[in-house]
């Protein structure tokens, strides 16, 4: 019988103390034991990119880092990236470029694109498009996703 | 999908992570950044008892230079700390470089220097940087640390001379001399995914323009990457003309001992070593390259 591991965490700002076994994904913990769904799996081997989540101000992969690592940290999903009420800029830009079509990658990308444009508020096409290197969409519909983050950038964030 | 049952233990130090490791008598994993292993466990490919994670062992992180500007790089160290480190930037700009091959960003936010040369993937960028920068690995086990050079360390596919109660601390790369050159060539069937071949020249050329050292490492061919001298030599002594640059490229290529995968045949990786080596040769040496 393998001992849970006790962790306490910030998810999108708020507390979370847990119980956890120590082969719990934080995607799977994030997705069944807190039902915040947003998170999306792919491959579960870090290759497409759709579980991207924020660790402290960086992304990471959801499916690659157990729950059990994250005592003390700040997690932030795609849920914790929208204001109150409404969308973020960003979210509005993936709307009006129509930046998605099934939506399975929606939230890797958003998290992805967020990370880009708080390290570089200004970056080039070729940087946005070398940012979302690591996040395959299926439906091949990135020139709308990589427009969408060329109107946002530059945006206040929230 | 999901990981195999294992025991997690946190080890606050290298001591502990040593204690652990002796415990369980080789059936632990070290989880570094989990990048690599993560994916193992998630496919069942591997079954551990237990993970002694090193992600709270603070010495391990971090890059130091020392009197003589040599760089100690703690294991733990991530790829996206050589990435963005102005210190990197002007010690070893090769490894800033070529950081950007390396995955995506979000790996290289959590992926770890030592975790990637202890996971030994021939298709990998570390473990052929390490060889082209001559680096010293630090082994360190209860009875001390040993020291071992790249060429050393990197023995066949996933397989390192590392022992099993050992674990990687630092990794010490030594002072460049003053205007040291560098090329970085490789091939992916798309950006971030592991190399067919890869190619790293690193050579010193003097005042005069001739090439006093040269050596060129290819990866992604066979178990391990290569250091091919006798390719290196067509340069050495010479004021490289264009014509040293290719038959140094051709050179490479028929030293080169290249396997066949799902990825690409034994032939086209041949012809790969050549044209890389050739562009790696001509951006060191900041040519505009007329090679293939």
């Amino acid at each position: 019988m393998v001992k849970q591991i006790a962790i306490s965490l910030f998810i999108n700002g708020a507390p979370v103390s847990a119980l956890v076994e120590p082969r719990l994904t934080l995607a799977d913990f994030l997705r069944h034991e807190l039902n915040l769904t947003g998170t999306h799996l792919g491959c579960e081997h870090g290759v497409c990119g759709a579980c991207t989540v924020l660790l402290d101000e960086q992304s990471v992969r959801a499916c690659l880092l157990l729950a059990a690592q994250l005592d003390d940290r700040r997690i932030t999903t795609v849920e914790g990236l929208s204001p109150a009420k409404g969308l973020s800029p960003l979210q509005q830009c993936f709307r009006k470029h129509h930046a998605l079509q099934c939506g399975f990658c929606t939230p890797g990308m958003l998290v992805s694109a967020h990370a880009l444009l708080q390290e570089n508020p200004h970056p080039s096409r070729a940087q946005i498009e070398d940012a979302l290197s690591g996040n395959l969409c299926r439906c091949t519909g990135y020139i709308p996703i990589v427009d969408a983050i060329e109107e946002a950038a530059g945006m206040d964030p929230v | 999908m999901k990981p195999p049952v294992f025991d997690y233990h946190r080890a606050a130090s290298i001591d502990e992570a040593l204690a652990l490791i002796a415990q369980h008598g080789g059936d632990a994993k070290l989880l570094a950044g989990g990048q690599s292993l993560m994916p193992a466990l998630n496919f069942r490919l591997t079954a551990p008892a237990a993970l002694i994670d090193l992600n709270a062992i603070e010495c391990l992180t971090g890059v130091k230079e020392t009197g003589n500007g040599d760089l100690i790089a703690g294991a733990m160290t991530r790829h996206r700390y050589f990435e963005t480190s102005p210190l990197i930037e002007r010690h070893l700009p090769l490894l800033r470089h070529a950081m950007g091959s390396v995955a995506h960003v979000a790996i290289r936010n959590r992926g770890t220097l030592g975790g990637s040369l202890c996971h030994a993937d021939p298709s990998a960028e570390w473990p052929a940087l390490c060889l082209a920068c001559d680096a010293q690995m630090g082994l360190q086990g209860r009875g001390g640390t040993r020291w071992l050079k790249a060429d050393a360390f990197f023995v066949d596919l996933f397989t390192t001379a590392l022992a099993p109660d050992e674990l990687l601390a630092q990794v010490v790369f030594p002072a460049w001399p003053q205007g040291r050159r560098w090329g970085f060539q490789e091939v992916a069937r798309r950006r971030g995914d592991f190399a067919i071949v890869g190619v790293v020249c690193v050579m010193d050329v003097d005042e005069g323009g001739v090439c006093t050292w040269a050596c060129i490492v290819v990866f992604g061919i066979g178990g391990r990457p290569v250091s091919l001298h006798e390719a290196a030599a067509e340069l050495t002594g010479r004021k490289p003309q264009p014509s040293h640059v290719l038959s140094a490229a051709r050179c490479a290529q028929s030293a080169a001992d290249c396997r066949t995968d799902h990825h690409a045949s034994a032939d086209y990786r041949r012809e790969l070593v050549q044209a890389l080596t050739a562009r790696a040769i001509d951006q060191a040496l900041g040519r505009e390259s007329v090679h293939g």
